[in-house]
């Protein structure tokens, strides 16, 4: 097998909001490699740190949010040791973003060519306007986006196309991880189909790593190659999609997201959820944070956080398995 | 251009209405003003020079139609008719002289507190939580909060009576023949510069405080967050980004202030003596001097009415939505 360059490192991170309460732990202890030319997804409830994860690699803390521990690399890079103004430089040409809300991505009063060519404008000087308007329109052709909606507003463009120009101004400057924070959840099923089709043909020629945040199983599943499932800010476990779906030991709260999708080609329909709420982040569990709706749970979840284990090809968080292999 | 020409359209029809009403509202009124001025001179008149005053006036002898188209021929020639309180001075040489005053003092100082409030307000939501943002909105609402007159009042009372820094009243010195020089410039600037600064400090707030609040509702939306971490410069954001957007709700409250400066500050100009439009109207309505009073109406009704299609011009203009057309599939 080819060594491959890792391009994002998450070692032990821990993101918290600082609020009056005290410091609310979003993002706890959790770590993730991401290699080249990969898709990884990012699959958890509203309210399970996904976001908060996805802001803190990109270094855009908002709401008061800070980085209690751990480091951040991306490209070998530790994104909080770099000063304001290299940072501004190093995000987009070695990392991008895609929003949650397309709708909302693009500034309404300037035009789709502005918006872009302020990406090729901003990060070097040097760019003739004229040169940056011909990248501008080799960029609406990679996302199929007929180059004469440059001179249209926002409003003038439905979601799907809307959100097209945002992976457009993603990949602008060809970086080596985006991140996509549900870039489809705004969009209905049909677009978000092309969307998603757009996304790995692009994906596929261009071969930077994806951060793929979702809370759509099946849909992280069909696309990525590596699933984390995120629960109470903690990595609870990560997979490859392969034995997501058809391994038996799974996380039981993975246990439980897999039976709440619906099986078209099954006979009888049992969809089943996960009873309770997620948890108040302010005063979480004690021991392992989901065992108040776990059908296992048992005293020791009760008291102890589970640590970590290596089960088969898949690292899961759970005491069921702790007397299995290390 | 569709978008201009339906605003032109709606403009001229409400002009109309307006200029129709300032017509038909008097005439619905009790009484008539030969009637008003024989009461005037309280029986010093002959009842034949009230048949004189009444064909003078042209009532009773023609029928509503004639009478309006008159009226519509004598506004659009200046023909505004004689004021009662200076008879026989023309109306429309009584607004000659005092409009420029009011445009002047008003105008100036409420474009002065939109320029200056609107950028403030920038600036204090893009340094949030700073010094001047914990103070200057709590400030400015202080002065805002005060009755204006009253604040007039204290201004004369104590940087022309006690401190004899600046004039009390008038425009400019009547010592002084106007004319395009030195010192006659002077001495209206130096008049207009209290009831200018009461203008100004009684209005601040509400441009700093909503250009603010603007502001960090649109420095909160994703494509501000979106553009910074795409790497454009902090001038660029704060300016192209987030005020660009903000200043947009801005323009309805601007448009409301323009319309007023006509209507002038009424009690700016009663406390200062300020010859302006507003003084006039305070004596005409005293005075009972309905052509006066019909004229200045009019001139508030077109001057609310020019603003806002001023406005609603400026508004397409900065915000894309507005316009209709451009390019839509295959159009």
């Amino acid at each position: 097998m080819e060594e491959k360059q890792p391009v994002l490192e998450l070692q032990h991170v821990s993101v918290g909001y600082d609020s009056p309460a005290g410091m609310v732990q979003a993002v706890n202890d959790v770590s993730l490699t991401i290699y080249e030319n990969t898709i990884v997804g990012l699959i958890g409830e509203s309210g399970s740190g996904k976001s908060t994860l996805g802001n803190a690699i990109m270094h855009l803390m908002k709401n008061n949010a800070v980085l209690t521990s751990g480091t951040i690399k991306v490209m070998g890079k530790d994104v909080y040791s770099l000063t304001k103004n290299e940072l501004r430089k190093f995000r987009w040409s070695q990392m991008a973003m895609v929003f949650q809300s397309a709708m909302n991505a693009l500034n309404p009063v300037l035009t789709v060519e502005d918006q872009i060519l302020d990406v090729f404008l901003s990060h070097d000087k040097s760019m003739s306007k004229k040169e940056a308007k011909k990248r501008a329109r080799e960029l609406m052709d990679v996302v199929s986006i007929d180059p004469r909606y440059l001179k249209s507003y926002p409003h003038e463009l439905s979601g799907g196309m809307r959100q097209r120009v945002v992976i457009a101004i993603a990949i602008a400057l060809d970086p080596k991880l985006v991140i996509m924070d549900e870039p489809t959840t705004a969009l209905d099923v049909v677009v978000q189909r092309s969307i998603l089709d757009k996304i790995k043909e692009i994906q596929k020629v261009k071969k930077f790593a994806i951060l793929f945040i979702s809370h759509d199983f099946s849909l992280v599943s069909e696309l990525a190659s590596k699933v984390a499932i995120m629960y109470a800010g903690r990595f609870i476990e990560v997979t490859d999609s392969h034995s997501l779906m058809n391994a038996k030991e799974h996380h039981p709260y993975t246990e439980g997201l897999i039976r709440a999708i619906p099986h078209l080609t099954a006979e009888e329909v049992t969809i089943e959820g996960i009873p309770g709420n997620p948890p108040n982040l302010v005063e979480l569990p004690t021991g392992c944070a989901y065992h108040p709706r776990c059908r296992y749970a048992n005293e020791l979840c009760k008291k102890k956080r589970p640590e970590m284990r290596h089960v088969d090809t898949r690292d899961i968080e759970c005491h069921l398995y702790e007397t299995v292999q290390k | 251009m569709r978008y201009v020409i339906h605003r032109l359209g709606f403009f001229v029809l409400s002009l109309w209405a307006a200029i129709t009403i300032n017509f038909i509202l008097p005439r619905m009124m009790p009484g008539n003003p030969a009637d008003a001025m024989f009461a005037k001179f309280q029986g010093q008149l002959t009842p034949a020079a009230l048949d004189a005053m009444k064909k003078a006036y042209g009532i009773g002898q023609s029928n509503l139609w004639h009478q309006y188209i008159d009226y519509l021929h004598g506004l659009f020639t200046f023909n505004w008719g004689l004021s009662f309180m200076q008879y026989p001075t023309p109306v429309s040489d009584m607004i000659k002289a005092s409009v420029p005053w009011t445009l002047g003092l008003v105008g100036i100082a409420t474009l002065l507190s939109v320029f200056v409030g609107t950028t403030l307000g920038v600036y204090i939501s893009w340094k949030r939580k700073g010094l001047l943002d914990n103070t200057l909105p709590v400030v400015s609402m202080i002065f805002q909060a005060m009755p204006y007159f009253w604040m007039a009042l204290l201004f004369v009372f104590i940087f022309g009576f006690k401190l004899n820094w600046f004039p009390m009243s008038h425009g400019y010195d009547p010592a002084i023949t106007p004319g395009f020089n030195g010192t006659y410039l002077s001495s209206v600037l130096s008049h207009a510069f209290l009831p200018g600064v009461t203008l100004l400090l009684g209005s601040l707030s509400g441009w700093i405080v909503g250009m603010r609040n603007n502001m960090i509702n649109t420095l909160g939306e994703d494509y501000v967050t979106f553009a910074e971490a795409k790497g454009v410069s902090s001038s660029r954001l704060m300016f192209s980004y987030a005020a660009r957007n903000a200043i947009l709700p801005q323009l309805t409250s601007f448009a409301i202030a323009i319309g007023n400066v006509v209507s002038g500050s009424i009690l700016t100009e009663q406390v200062f003596s300020y010859p302006g439009i507003g003084n006039q109207l305070t004596s005409a309505v005293t005075s009972q001097d309905f052509p006066m009073i019909q004229a200045s109406f009019l001139l508030i009704a077109v001057s609310v009415l020019v603003a806002n299609l001023i406005v609603d011009l400026l508004y397409s203009r900065l915000d894309p939505r507005i316009r209709t057309g451009g390019l839509r599939n295959e159009g």
